[in-house]
């Protein structure tokens, strides 16, 4: 019984020491584990100034401007917004007021040129009619609540 | 007084485990469970199928293309659950030296790998045409695929070592070690930015799939959880045999058999 114990107290406190090891790792790579940043902390400085980074946020209503291949966008976190430039295919759930991850460098102050386009899905699912429906009953909601 | 009934509770526990975790009792028990397990899996699969694939409504931003998650999303839990599962047997047969939990660990290895490796390529196919790409290394897919490699390394560890008590000594250390990926994995997208969306079913909120498509995959989830159950049963009974096989009760129903 007492070797038992010893291995069950070995395997409790090596599963510790690891998941305090992993858990420092994670901590200190804390930045190069983001796989995007948003408008307001690359205006902030947080994003690498120069090379190649990805940057995320909503595909602000109204903002797609398309000529041929070429696509003008703005990505905003509703704080800050950036203006896109890519050029090339487009993912089929890339559309506005949904989610986008942008690869690409920044070229001013708040424009961007996009060398990739990845359209971020939601965690929602549901069929036409019922989308159609919450969106109707939501702008009957906003209206009410307006007057 | 109290001390001395939980000591008696324990004593009750070990015995009923080396009642049932004498591989002989097991052989036969999983023989009996296997039809049964096999049965609901297939009539799981069956229904969870034709409800996905006809009688759920298309989605409004996917079309059809969401369909791919009523196979994803079970082999994506599958993966972790399996491998939850593997490091508590193999914790078991090092701490307990049971010999039944070794067997146990070994025979999950496989079928966690083949899980995880169907989520990665079912979401990679998916990937493709509604992110725009078939990978990223972001920390949901990245975490995903060292849970793969986790998996790879328990088998060839186990393959790499003859003496099958010191292959499992071996291996389940490398299988509780590995478990800290598997929160990592859960939690990793809400604790980084990622391309992978977050869960659409958690136990503290509601769902956000719609319930005419959340009854297929719960089918499809619990057919691939009895999927798994059978798959164990088959294997550690093989493996049970192999590792018996010079003693007289295997040896006895060879010869009832041939």
């Amino acid at each position: 019984m007492r070797k038992q114990n010893k291995r069950l107290v070995f395997v409790l406190v090596g599963l510790a020491g690891v998941s305090v090891a992993v858990w420092l790792v994670l901590t200190a790579f804390r930045h190069n584990l983001v796989f995007f940043y948003s408008p307001t902390q690359v205006l902030e400085g947080k994003a690498p100034s120069h090379g190649v980074f990805r940057l995320g946020g909503i595909v602000e209503k109204g903002s797609i401007k398309k000529d041929g291949l070429h696509t003008t966008f703005t990505v905003t976190d509703l704080r800050h917004s950036m203006v896109v430039h890519y050029t090339g295919i487009l993912p089929d759930l890339f559309r506005q007021g949904q989610g986008v991850v942008v690869q690409g460098r920044r070229v001013g102050t708040t424009t961007f040129m996009a060398s990739q386009v990845l359209a971020k899905h939601g965690a929602n699912y549901m069929p036409p009619d019922v989308a159609a429906e919450l969106k109707r009953s939501m702008a009957a909601k906003a209206k009410a609540a307006l007057s | 007084m109290g001390k001395f009934s939980r000591l008696a509770c324990v004593t009750r526990l070990i015995k009923l485990i080396h009642k049932y975790g004498a591989p002989k009792r097991f052989y036969e028990l999983a023989g009996t469970l296997t039809p049964w397990f096999a049965s609901l899996t297939t009539l799981l699969f069956v229904s969870g199928l034709y409800l996905g694939l006809y009688w759920a409504p298309p989605d409004y931003q996917q079309g059809n293309a969401y369909r791919i998650m009523f196979v994803h999303v079970p082999n994506a839990w599958m993966s972790m659950m399996a491998y939850v599962a593997m490091a508590l047997f193999a914790a078991t047969g090092y701490i307990w030296n049971v010999r039944l939990a070794d067997i146990l660990a070994k025979a999950t290895a496989p079928l966690g790998a083949s899980f995880t490796l169907t989520a990665l390529v079912t979401g990679s196919l998916w990937g493709k045409p509604m992110w725009g790409t078939y990978w990223v290394w972001d920390a949901r897919l990245t975490s995903e695929l060292v849970l793969f490699f986790l998996y790879v390394g328990y088998m060839a560890l186990q393959a790499s070592i003859d003496d099958p008590r010191r292959a499992a000594h071996a291996s389940a250390i490398l299988a509780i070690v590995g478990v800290v990926n598997v929160p990592i994995i859960h939690y990793s997208v809400y604790w980084w930015h990622t391309l992978h969306q977050p869960a659409s079913l958690t136990l503290t909120s509601q769902p956000k799939i719609y319930i005419t498509m959340l009854i297929p995959l719960i089918i499809m989830s619990l057919g691939f959880m009895f999927f798994y159950l059978t798959m164990l049963c088959v294997r550690t009974r093989s493996e049970i045999l192999w590792r018996e096989r010079r003693t007289d009760w295997v040896r006895k129903l060879v010869e009832s058999r041939s």
